[in-house]
């Protein structure tokens, strides 16, 4: 048996520490916002011709005076992501950057996507993104409560938060983009995180019931024990799964898999020494449980 | 829990056949209409346009305050109500009028009955509101006055969008309202989404007016540029025809001097103005306006009672096929702006489909022989269940003919990845019961049994996730809330139904062999 609630405290401290940074990163440093939330126009453009590169491109895109304009390499060596705001929200953009390109490339390059999303537009889906996030924590935290008790429910609840802000601020650190997969990503994180620490919680609560002499620190411990194997089990398969959308599903899944792969280890992690070291803090015990029994 | 009758065998394997033929009609054509269906590939698969236009209500909310004033004039002069100092400010109209007749003009508004202000009784609300200043009558479209207002012209516009995307002739796009003031156009595999967006972005506001020298025209006049920013030119706010009296529109070649014009036939009404207009005006210059340009404005040499007649205005051939495509769908009743586009070239899209399907075979890959690894025959057991779940799966997106895109692959691939979980948790759980039960069978349905509740919790929780996702997310992320929503429904099935009657078939054989597990 591997003693887990030796470093409750240890690893609490740390936690603590990465969400603080987390949280002043996101505060001061900010996130790096796609154009889904930003407004802006996006175009990933590929060349068959080696005279089209990020520097000459760039030259072009600055002289057409669109503001600040990113181009970065995307992927393989010929496609390019270009970013700009387009803050005029300029009717025919497209258009006048293709004939401005003909004039230089010819016809050696081809647009394989284009996204304009207008400041409006933007605003909303910031919105909706906040509020699908704010919303799935209320629903879990409810979840939880009925299906357990408020210890519980707290429990999980400070995991999650735990393992969003925490994806969130490495997004930050890295200054990786924040588009609307993202927030797929990070939904579905919380979904998983939360699957992880139900089934070491049902143990808890079965081992509550079965030894009425073992203290919660002592019984949380068997339980992450207990469940272990199913917990490496199944965070092997779904990182398993998860890298292989990250290195072979292509450029627009990177960010998306990324950020699940790093909810899926937070996650894990989390289920073990945030939400069990809560059970432990609230000093949960025999009664808690079967105060609930009662009451069914 | 480990009991499975023959009539649940027979239903089961029923079940699990029905939906593998089903997801299997993807890749063949059956003749049955139940089972030649598909997954439609979302917009980010198949290449194509996604567009979400904005309707600009205000010129309408403008025109419609501006038609107001004249009938609210006219309604209370025929009643010996005298309204001074009307004006529109701020999508308002004020106006003066005497004490004495105060009371009983805003009595005419809040008639229920009222002629000049209609009461919908659905709604409790009239079309306007009344509002005394102290200085003088305020009145503005109430809420309900707007809603309706609002989704008029989006009824309107949404059938002229429609027309000039079906003129385009893409094949099956998607036309639909979103609120009230906004359509969603999705064109899939476009070749060329640049004209639709530059067909949709034209209001198509058509109309002749003369030309005039004459700044007190009786229906005043306005300065207006032609189309190649060249010239300005007066003219007169009276409209001879406009878009409306058009039949039909069609690109010509003018055989005499080798120019591309649209040509246009008037109806009734149109050619009997037209006539009479060209009569009294020879001589004069014609102004041909759109969307407050002017095309070209020729001069009437003859009296045109054809109600037949051309455009010319220095067009190649495809600015004129435009023309007159725009000019037969009639034109917007107000302008459309679009807010968001999301254009995907068919290529990025094959793309696209192939990393899914690669990193979709990998990661199946290595899950199953993780799996056959770490539990060998029970293993074996898992990824057929896996398998057939992705089957399902499959079947049940194709019998809806649900919308697969890229985030929907990743969605199946994390329902993989997902999927052993609840296997996983049954086997551990056997495991630990075979520790102090040697009875196989006791030990395996105790694992089953013990199991249950913490796979329904963990299952429900990332449904709780999916059916948010569903509802917040819009377009690919949808499609991804979809299939990760469906595979909990589908890996519950296979795991408790074929996943257990694999077990119990194999339990039952070798019950007396030791620890099984």
């Amino acid at each position: 048996m591997i003693a887990f609630n030796k470093y409750y405290i240890h690893f609490n401290v740390l936690s603590s520490a990465l969400i603080i940074i987390s949280l002043l990163l996101l505060i001061f440093k900010g996130l790096n916002f796609g154009i889904d939330f930003k407004g802006g126009t996006l175009i990933e453009l590929r060349s068959n011709d080696t005279k089209i590169n990020v520097s000459s491109l760039r030259d072009k895109f600055s002289q057409m005076n669109l503001g600040d304009v990113s181009v970065k390499k995307f992927g393989s060596d010929n496609d390019f992501l270009i970013k700009f705001e387009n803050k005029d929200n300029k009717k025919n953009i497209i258009e006048e950057i293709k004939v401005n390109l003909d004039k230089s490339f010819g016809n050696n390059y081809d647009f394989r996507r284009v996204e304009n999303v207008g400041p409006k537009v933007s605003a909303e889906l910031l919105k909706s993104g906040v509020i699908a996030i704010s919303l799935s924590l209320a629903i879990m935290l409810i979840y939880i409560w009925v299906r357990f008790e408020w210890q519980f429910s707290l429990g999980a609840i400070l995991a999650l938060f735990h393992d969003v802000i925490v994806t969130l601020g490495i997004f930050s650190l890295f200054s990786l983009e924040i588009n609307l997969s993202i927030i797929a990503a990070v939904l579905t994180i919380v979904g998983y995180s939360m699957n992880d620490t139900v089934v070491i919680f049902d143990r808890v609560r079965e081992n509550l019931r079965k030894y009425s002499d073992i203290k919660i620190f002592e019984l949380t411990n068997i339980s992450i024990n207990e469940t272990l194997s199913r917990t490496i089990i199944t965070s092997a398969t779904t990182l398993l799964a998860l890298l292989a959308i990250y290195f072979f599903g292509g450029e627009i899944l990177k960010g998306f898999s990324l950020a699940m792969i790093l909810g899926v280890v937070f996650g894990t992690y989390s289920s073990i020494y945030i939400a069990n070291a809560v059970l432990v803090r609230l000093r949960v015990s025999q009664k808690t449980v079967l105060r609930e029994d009662d009451s069914k | 829990m480990l009991y499975f009758s023959k009539l649940r065998i027979v239903f089961i394997t029923i079940f699990s056949l029905l939906f593998v033929l089903i997801a299997s009609s993807n890749l063949f054509k059956f003749d049955d209409s139940f089972f030649d269906k598909k997954i439609n590939l979302g917009l980010d698969l198949q290449g194509g346009s996604y567009l979400l236009l904005e309707i600009d209500n205000e010129p309408v909310i403008e025109q419609k305050l501006q038609n107001l004033t004249t009938t609210i004039r006219n309604f209370f002069k025929d009643k010996d109500i005298k309204i001074n100092n009307i004006k529109i400010d701020k999508q308002n109209i004020f106006f003066d009028v005497s004490d004495e007749n105060k009371q009983q003009v805003i009595e005419i508004f809040e008639d229920e009955n009222s002629e000049i202000n209609p009461y919908y009784p659905r709604f409790k609300s009239h079309q306007l509101e009344i509002e005394d200043t102290g200085l003088n009558l305020k009145i503005n479209f109430s809420r309900q006055g707007l809603i309706n207002l609002k989704t008029s012209s989006q009824d309107q516009a949404i059938e002229i969008v429609r027309r000039r995307v079906d003129e385009v002739g893409t094949n099956e796009p998607n036309i639909l309202k979103r609120g009230n003031s906004r359509i969603l156009v999705e064109l899939p595999g476009l070749d060329d989404p640049m004209r639709v967006k530059s067909l949709l972005g034209k209001t198509a506001n058509l109309t002749f007016r003369f030309v005039t020298q004459n700044e007190d025209d009786r229906f005043g006049v306005e300065k207006l540029e032609f189309e190649d920013g060249s010239e300005e030119a007066v003219v007169s706010k009276r409209i001879i025809i406009s878009g409306e009296n058009l039949l039909d529109a069609q690109p010509k070649m003018d055989t005499q001097n080798n120019q591309t014009i649209v040509s246009f036939t008037l109806d009734r009404v149109g050619a009997k103005r037209f006539g009479k207009a060209t009569s009294t005006g020879i001589g004069k210059q014609l102004a041909i306006v759109l969307d407050g340009k002017i095309i070209s404005a020729p001069v009437v040499r003859d009296t045109i009672a054809s109600g037949a007649g051309q455009i010319s205005g220095g067009f190649t051939f495809q600015s004129a096929t435009d023309l007159a495509l725009l000019l037969r769908s009639g034109a917007l009743p107000a302008p459309l702006e679009i807010i968001e586009e999301r254009t995907v070239g068919p290529d990025l899209g094959q793309d696209s489909i192939n990393a899914g399907m690669i990193a979709l075979s990998i990661g199946f890959l290595l899950v199953i022989v993780f799996m056959f690894v770490k539990y060998r025959f029970f293993g074996l057991i898992t990824n057929v269940t896996l398998i057939i779940n992705l089957f399902i799966l499959l079947g049940i997106l194709t019998l809806f003919e649900a919308t697969l895109t890229l985030p929907g692959i990743a969605g199946i691939i994390l329902t993989v990845g997902m999927a052993v979980d609840a296997n996983v948790l049954i086997f551990e759980r056997i495991k630990e019961e075979l520790k102090d039960e040697t009875n196989n069978i006791l030990a395996f349905d105790g694992g089953y049994t013990k199991s249950r509740t913490a796979i329904i919790d963990a299952n429900i929780t990332t449904l709780l996730a999916a059916v948010i996702l569903f509802f917040m997310g819009s377009g690919p992320v949808k499609g991804f809330a979809v299939t990760l929503g469906v595979g909990i429904f589908t890996t519950l099935f296979s795991v408790y139904f074929i996943a257990r009657l694999f077990t119990s078939l194999y339990v039952a054989k070798n019950k007396k062999n030791g620890k099984l597990i």
